[in-house]
């Protein structure tokens, strides 16, 4: 056997649900925290969500919040929050800081003038500063997109249950659908309680969770209802251990080079995209992890039907894709 | 093992071959960017080239590929633009205009229905008041007939006008279908002529789209930002040339029925009572040229078409000495008195213009007028720095995560890893190939997608690799184990493909631009790897088996 890197023995007979009341119990009881955190500390929405304008700025000289705020006051714009952004990918002398402002009452969008005032003044505080970007939506739009996010949500999952009821059995797609709401919720509830900005690509990020945790799941399952049709009489319990142990390697195997390509994308992406390659890396870890202790446990609970025949594996309902 | 057939040998190596061709211009989009637009300004300049457009022109070979994966927005920098088109705003015109027809239809009536006047009545409803309301069903009817029916398939049957009877007043309005017909003419016209004032302007691939019922999304790569994009596409640029009824300097003057109190541009606190019913409008215009007064300030000079002429021809002739009001978007420019009789349809607008305004006006003018007002909803400008600095880290992201994949690939799998990763610069040559293909656009969220994807295509192969490992362990000989590992994981990856999918089509459904970029990226990326997965990979470990026919396979 020659040399290889191994992340899990080469065959593994770990229980998986010896402690199924610390691992599934304690995964619903994060969700429900989350949801709590949620709730009661409630998301920081960016301007997507939320409407307004941000307005990012570049200087040469380290920004000074104070004076952005001294010379924002008396504009009248109402709320006003100044943040600086810090990141290790900036040059010694690049300084940046977010500037974002409320909606204004009576008017879809702010106004060009409104900013080119905000845009004057700031210049007054730092003659070097520029505005790389700056972006405003109306509250008619922000508020859309909220429903929006969440009917893309909510099409996402069905579509996924449905899809695994049709090639599975409807255990399964519930299992998945617990799996991924909590997956889901979990990620909105960092998000809330670190009060990182949440905007579109948040979404994003989320229904790709969606898509990464459910390809882990599938692929359990899959080999579930391969071993279920070829040991008819083990019990559910055993089968389902037997299944994870034996596509354990894969499941670690793929999580890390996604982990890896991701944690590049977090050190090396920059900071405007690193809440979006934040929430992916944080949903694919909770992704691998909802596979193996969330997803099939409720399968358990519930039950199979064993009598009733599996649906076929695939393989000759796909002999046209077959190489 | 069963080799796989010739033809399908052949189809995946043109298939890679094509990803790889077409691919291959991205490497350089400098230069293919900077020849791709010097052919298309030597096409436009009609076959001569500038010796500029010459050596741009050679900076990439004619014969290569030459399309490129557009980058959004986010990366390239410009601005972002969505407005909402008031519809409304083309009843009150339809509607205003039925009434000199109504007028004279009751006026072959007079003997049933008496004296006719217009009542007030809210924008987009015309009221008329009939002296005999004895004559009612006779003037309903007459007034039912101006209407014709409307011409869509939905509408079919339908007249474009509801008329009722409210005590002794008519009220005439536009029906439903036919409001529906005019939101959706309107949003027509409103798209061209942002398409043709955008295009004015020359700036490179504007995206100029419809979203829903009334809203237009304006994307202008290169431009400095959205102000300066509103300002060009925010005017309606309504332009009429319209009878002077007095002067004066009362905000508050009552102007009487049928007329309208407009400002002066230029001279402060003037305000001008003109005739509601214009003379000319601007969209009997045939041209539109900055130009000089004969007191060499910047002024627009125009061209009527031939009933504009007309018209203009006989109004000048019957109100010499007259003043009239040039108008755009109820602002009077100026009110020239009519010197002579004007026959030839053209004419100067002079005012207090700078070149600029000349210019752009002439530009607004000659694209024509927005048939309706728009409100903007949504704003964004990016700088190109910004843009130049997230390429430059996505750029940097994606190689450490190809670089740090492919190390740990080969420590994992040996030589089926080299095999994987071959693979892997396949499946990101073809989903670039793919990308410019179709014209896909490039986002920052996209660029995450493609490392992504650089993470999630090896999956694929490990869950065959895997399972070719499983069967070796069952003692199957090399080959057998192969094919059945081939074979056994392959519902796997089309479930979990497919699943994924899913959830990329969603994301393409109800995102929008960055977050569609990423669905495209990502969904293409799906079908790459499951194509590299399953034949490429598959055709080299089958070579390789052949050629070397080891007896012990390790993986």
């Amino acid at each position: 056997m020659a040399l290889r890197f191994r992340l899990a023995p080469e065959k593994t007979n770990i229980d998986f649900f010896k402690f199924q009341w610390v691992t599934f119990g304690g995964s619903m009881i994060l969700s429900v925290l989350a949801i709590v955190a949620w709730i009661v500390m409630g998301l920081n929405f960016g301007i997507d969500f939320r409407g307004g304008t941000t307005i990012r700025t570049e200087a040469s000289q380290p920004v000074n919040v104070a004076a952005y705020r001294e010379a924002l006051t008396g504009l009248d714009l109402g709320d006003v929050s100044i943040t600086e952004v810090f990141d290790p990918s900036f040059a010694e002398d690049q300084f940046v800081a977010q500037v974002r402002i409320s909606p204004q009452d009576g008017q879809e969008a702010v106004t060009p003038e409104t900013i080119q005032v905000v845009e004057e003044q700031l210049r007054t505080v730092d003659a070097s500063i520029t505005f790389p970007s700056v972006e405003s939506v109306g509250p008619k739009v922000s508020g859309e997109l909220i429903w929006k996010a969440i009917a893309a949500m909510v099409a996402a999952s069905l579509g996924i249950a449905v899809y695994i009821w049709l090639r599975f059995e409807w255990q399964f797609a519930l299992g998945s659908l617990v799996a991924l709401i909590h997956d889901i919720f979990i990620t909105i509830g960092v998000f809330a309680i670190f009060q990182i900005k949440f905007d579109l690509t948040i979404i994003a990020a989320l229904l790709t969770i969606l898509g990464y945790s459910i390809n882990d799941t599938v692929v359990v399952f899959d080999r579930l209802r391969e071993n279920l049709l070829k040991y008819k009489t083990m019990p559910l319990r055993d089968v389902m251990n037997l299944s994870v142990n034996e596509t354990l390697s894969r499941t670690l195997m793929t999580s890390v080079t996604t982990l890896v390509a991701l944690g590049a994308m977090l050190i090396f992406g920059g900071d405007v995209i690193r809440g979006f390659a934040f929430a992916i890396f944080f949903g694919v870890v909770l992704g691998t992890y909802s596979s193996v202790f969330v997803a099939k446990n409720l399968v358990l609970f519930i039950g199979l039907d064993r009598g009733d025949k599996p649906k076929k594996p695939s393989a000759n309902e796909f002999a046209d894709v077959e190489a | 093992m069963q080799p796989m057939a010739l033809w399908k040998r052949v189809l995946v190596l043109l298939i890679c071959a094509w990803g790889i061709v077409g691919a291959a211009p991205n490497l350089f989009y400098g230069q293919v960017e900077r020849h791709n637009d010097a052919a298309a300004a030597i096409e436009l300049a009609g076959g001569t080239a500038t010796p500029d457009q010459t050596t741009a022109l050679a900076e990439w070979p004619d014969f290569l590929p030459s399309a490129l994966v557009n980058l959004g927005l986010d990366l390239r920098g410009g601005a972002h633009l969505l407005a909402e088109v008031r519809v409304e705003d083309v009843y009150k015109t339809r509607i205003d205009a039925m009434w000199p027809e109504v007028r004279d239809a009751m006026r072959d009536l007079r003997d049933e229905v008496g004296a006719v006047r217009r009542a007030p009545s809210p924008d987009g409803v015309l009221r008329v008041t009939i002296s005999n309301p004895a004559g009612m069903a006779a003037a309903l009817e007459a007034v039912r007939a101006l209407g014709s029916s409307v011409v869509t398939l939905t509408g079919a049957g339908q007249s474009t006008i509801d008329v009722t009877a409210e005590g002794s007043d008519i009220v005439v309005q536009l029906s439903e279908a036919e409001k529906a017909a005019t939101d959706s003419r309107t949003l027509q016209q409103s798209l061209e002529i942002i398409r043709r004032r955008v295009d004015e302007v020359g700036t490179r691939e504007p995206t100029i789209q419809r979203q829903g019922e009334d809203r237009v999304l304006i994307q202008v790569p290169g431009i400095g930002s959205a102000a300066e994009l509103k300002a060009l596409i925010g005017t309606t640029a309504q332009l009429t040339f319209n009878a002077v009824v007095s002067r004066t300097t009362d905000a508050g003057a009552d102007a009487g029925p049928r007329n309208l109190l407009l400002p002066s541009v230029d001279e402060n606190g003037v305000y001008y009572i003109v005739e509601e019913t214009p003379v000319v409008s601007g969209e009997e215009l045939v041209d539109a040229q900055p130009s000089f007064d004969q007191n060499g300030q910047p002024a627009v000079s125009f061209r009527f078409d031939t009933t504009g002429a007309r018209k203009f021809g006989d109004y000048t002739a019957a109100n010499i000495g007259a003043p009239f009001a040039i108008i755009l978007d109820d602002e009077v420019i100026s009110a020239p008195v009519i010197q002579s009789h004007i026959p030839g349809g053209s004419g100067i607008i002079t005012g207090s213009f700078s070149v600029e305004d000349s210019t752009q006006l002439a530009v607004l003018l000659r694209a024509g007028a927005l048939p309706a007002e728009m409100t903007f909803l949504e704003e964004r400008t990016i700088g190109p720095e910004l843009g130049a600095d997230s390429i430059e880290a996505g750029k940097l992201a994606a190689m450490v995560a190809g670089v740090a994949v492919a190390i740990y690939m080969v420590a994992s799998y040996g030589l089926f890893g080299v095999f994987a990763n071959v693979a892997l610069a396949i499946n990101i040559a073809l989903m670039f190939a793919a990308l410019s293909a179709v014209g896909g656009t490039l986002t920052l969220p996209g660029i995450a997608g493609i490392v992504l994807t650089i993470g999630m295509a090896v999956d694929a192969n490990v869950l065959v690799f895997e399972r070719i490992r499983e069967e070796l362990r069952l003692n199957k000989n090399p080959a057998r184990a192969i094919e059945l590992g081939y074979e056994r994981a392959l519902s796997a990856i089309i479930d979990a493909n497919i699943t994924t999918f899913i959830t990329a089509t969603v994301l393409f459904t109800v995102g929008a631009g960055p977050v569609r970029g990423f669905a495209i990226t990502l969904g293409i990326g799906i079908i790459t790897s499951v194509f590299t997965a399953l034949f490429v990979t598959r055709l080299i470990v089958e070579t390789w088996y052949r050629v070397r026919k080891p007896a012990t396979v390790t993986v």
